[in-house]
């Protein structure tokens, strides 16, 4: 019998994770599609194109990035030694840059100078429009006008760098409506404009170029692990919306069965449809922006409405190769809710002199309360995506509904 | 089976229905209307006045929550329709109403995400069942479309494809021989809405698919007046107009109904005349 395939050998040629994957989009963006994989593929067997994409993330970005011993979060927990694997020190404050920097150098391979972007939590926009602006491109973000409110600093910032910044005021006004409206001015734009996708989602070849260019944090977390204990994690820990951050950080990990990897979707205030936005947890197989994943639906295959606290998890779908894991049983998907995420952000911030962003706050939850679980023994690596200053206000904000007793949910 | 033995299925009715336009000397008309906007009712006496208006045939647009391909007005028309609690057995039901009324053939401009979630079996079915002559998918690429061309193929409904202008040409020549029923030619890259002017180059365009496959070539996207769908009608065998007709449908919302149909029934015999 031949050996099974590694779980890491997908996407397949017609960008399948298993079941899930593909490409549904309208016509007029398959060429487009098919000129991003074959630069794709040009530009991995290019070692001009590696070098300055490593020149970046080390002198631009400020990589590799540490693994940091979390002593107090550890001696508070009173189990598992937990370790961050510290993303927020990325120059914009979280790891998406990974991802827009090496896409950007793809359009201009491309020859594509004007740059559009979606953007939830304003850290994918905040990193676009860095890029663009080290590069000289034209940045244009769609955000929701929810998430404008929500996440004013990172709106001033992309402003700040020279991108137009464009509310959205259909549907949900949050991320799910941003992602809408970039597609249809990439549908009207393809021939002079690239996509730069935040996260893992959307159609092939996109979810496997984002993952690879946040594949670095898994493979340094694998290196520092080596090298600091002399082995690898018991345990890897990231949030997912969409699932960047937590493909990039289990990606170098899946082959390695030895290691337990969780993502912990958004609970928000209940496990009642609408109050949510755990795709993995209550979702279904369907089809949304482009790919066959898992996606908070109704019977008629209507996009449902989703909750969370975090606007960058606030999606209700999630990349097709987390729902491939999830399937296989490679990784497992749970989630915490609103105030069990606000509350781990209290408990990181006095213990660890770390403000840590929302969207992190729902991995840090639970870890927190498993490593309580587990033997001193064992090691536990949190992705600490990205850093909570977008957050303060939002945070405060809530507090002041919960000082009232009115709408609070902690 | 219930059907008479001799009634044509629903691609031949589709084929008929181009064949008598060609032997009358017309190119073809196919409005679009959204089902369920403002209401399921209005939407049924809204394709019947697209039928009496001369009509060839009728896209029916099946709401859906995230429309990518679809501009601002298509867009807000689905928003509304959902809003109202339109669901898929709805649209089902304002087709099957209507197909009882009309002799045009009537199909479905639905998002692959709404046939795959019902199951391609189960929504070819039911399209069937309601009397619908085929599908339009605007979101699935030839790639994708192996399992619902073959559920369409053997229910006889007819799949349309669509080429656009940043398709090339092999790929092209590949969607134009797929395409069942009529071939869709987008007229410009973009989403779907009305435009003032058509793009250079489509002519070309037509001429060079025609030589390619044996269907009949509608142009769409952007065309809304009755001077544009001359001057497109000059070349290919027939038109689509769907946010124009949309738009007007909507601004007659606060009208009494019989006011809205008759808006309805003048701006598509309009376009209809332009199409002789």
């Amino acid at each position: 019998m031949p050996a099974a395939p590694a779980v890491s050998s997908v996407p397949d040629a017609l960008g399948r994770f298993g079941r899930f994957g593909g490409r549904y989009v309208p016509e007029t963006l398959s060429a487009a599609l098919d000129q991003l994989e074959r630069e794709y593929a040009k530009a991995q067997a290019d070692p001009e194109f590696q070098a300055e994409l490593d020149g970046l993330l080390s002198a631009f970005v400020g990589r590799p990035t540490p693994l940091l011993f979390a002593k107090r979060l550890t001696e508070y927990a009173g189990g598992a030694r937990i370790f961050f694997k510290r993303e927020d020190l990325s120059h914009t404050g979280a790891h998406k840059i990974n991802n827009t920097l090496g896409q950007g150098l793809l359009a201009m391979r491309m020859g594509k100078r004007r740059i559009i972007a979606e953007t939830g939590a304003g850290q994918h926009g905040v990193a676009t429009a860095t890029a663009c602006a080290r590069f000289g491109l034209e940045c244009i973000v769609y955000m929701g006008a929810e998430d404008v409110r929500r996440q004013a600093p990172n709106v001033r910032n992309m402003r700040f760098m020279g991108a137009e910044v464009r509310p959205v005021e259909s549907g949900s006004r949050t991320l799910r409506d941003a992602i809408n409206e970039a597609m249809r001015d990439w549908m009207g734009s393809v021939e002079n404009t690239h996509y730069i996708i935040g996260s893992v989602v959307g159609p092939h070849p996109f979810p496997r170029i984002v993952r690879d260019f946040q594949s670095v944090i898994g493979r340094e977390t694998l290196d520092q692990c080596r090298r600091q204990f002399g082995r690898l994690p018991d345990m890897v820990v990231a949030c997912v919306g969409g699932g960047s951050n937590a493909a990039g950080m289990f990606y170098p990990f899946v082959d390695h069965p030895e290691v337990r990897l969780v993502g912990v979707e958004a609970g928000g205030r209940s496990g009642k449809p609408g109050d949510h936005a755990a795709s993995l947890s209550y979702g279904s197989p369907g089809i949304l922006h482009g790919s066959l994943s898992y996606v908070l639906q109704d019977l008629d295959g209507q996009t449902a409405d989703v909750h969370s606290v975090s606007a960058g998890l606030d999606y209700p779908g999630v990349g097709p190769e987390h729902a491939y894991w999830h399937d296989t049983g490679r990784v497992e998907y749970t989630s915490v809710t609103d105030g069990e995420a606000l509350d781990a952000f209290d408990l990181v911030a006095r213990r660890e002199g770390v403000l840590p962003a929302l969207e992190t706050s729902h991995a840090l939850a639970w870890a927190a309360n498993e490593a309580a679980r587990r033997p001193s023994s064992e090691i536990l690596v949190v992705c600490l995506s990205g850093r909570g200053d977008k957050d303060a206000a939002e945070i405060a904000r809530l507090r002041g509904l919960a000082a009232d007793g009115s709408g609070a949910t902690r | 089976m219930t059907a008479a033995p001799h009634a044509p299925s629903p691609i031949a009715r589709l084929g008929a229905s181009f064949a008598a336009a060609r032997a009358a000397g017309r190119k073809a008309l196919a409005p679009f209307v959204t089902a369920g906007d403002p209401d399921v009712a209005t939407s049924v006496a809204v394709l019947e006045a697209v039928g009496r208006a001369g009509a060839t045939l009728c896209e029916l647009g099946v709401p859906y929550s995230d429309p990518i391909a679809d501009g601002p007005v298509i867009q807000a028309s689905y928003t509304r329709a959902l809003g109202s609690g339109v669901t898929l057995e709805h649209v089902f039901a304002i087709a099957k109403q209507a197909s009882a009324k009309v002799t045009m053939p009537i199909l479905a401009m639905a998002s692959y995400s709404l046939v795959f979630r019902r199951g391609i079996d189960r929504f070819v079915a039911d399209a069937k069942a309601a009397g619908l002559a085929g599908f339009v998918v605007p979101d699935l690429p030839l790639e994708e479309s192996d399992d619902l061309d073959a559920a369409c193929r053997a229910a006889e409904l007819a799949l349309v494809r669509l080429v656009t202008p940043t398709t090339p040409p092999e790929r092209a020549e590949a969607i134009a021989r797929k395409s069942t029923g009529f071939l869709y030619c987008v007229s410009v890259a973009g989403v779907t809405g009305a435009r003032t002017e058509l793009p250079p180059g489509l002519l070309d365009r037509i001429a060079w698919l025609r030589t390619k496959t044996d269907v009949p070539i509608l142009v769409g996207f952007g065309i809304s007046s009755p001077e544009q769908v001359r001057a497109v009608a000059a070349v290919a065998d027939g038109v689509i107009v769907g946010s124009a007709l949309v738009r007007l449908v909507a601004e007659s919302a606060s009208a009494e109904r019989n006011e809205t149909l008759a808006n309805v029934e003048r701006f598509v015999t309009d376009l209809a005349a332009a199409c002789g």
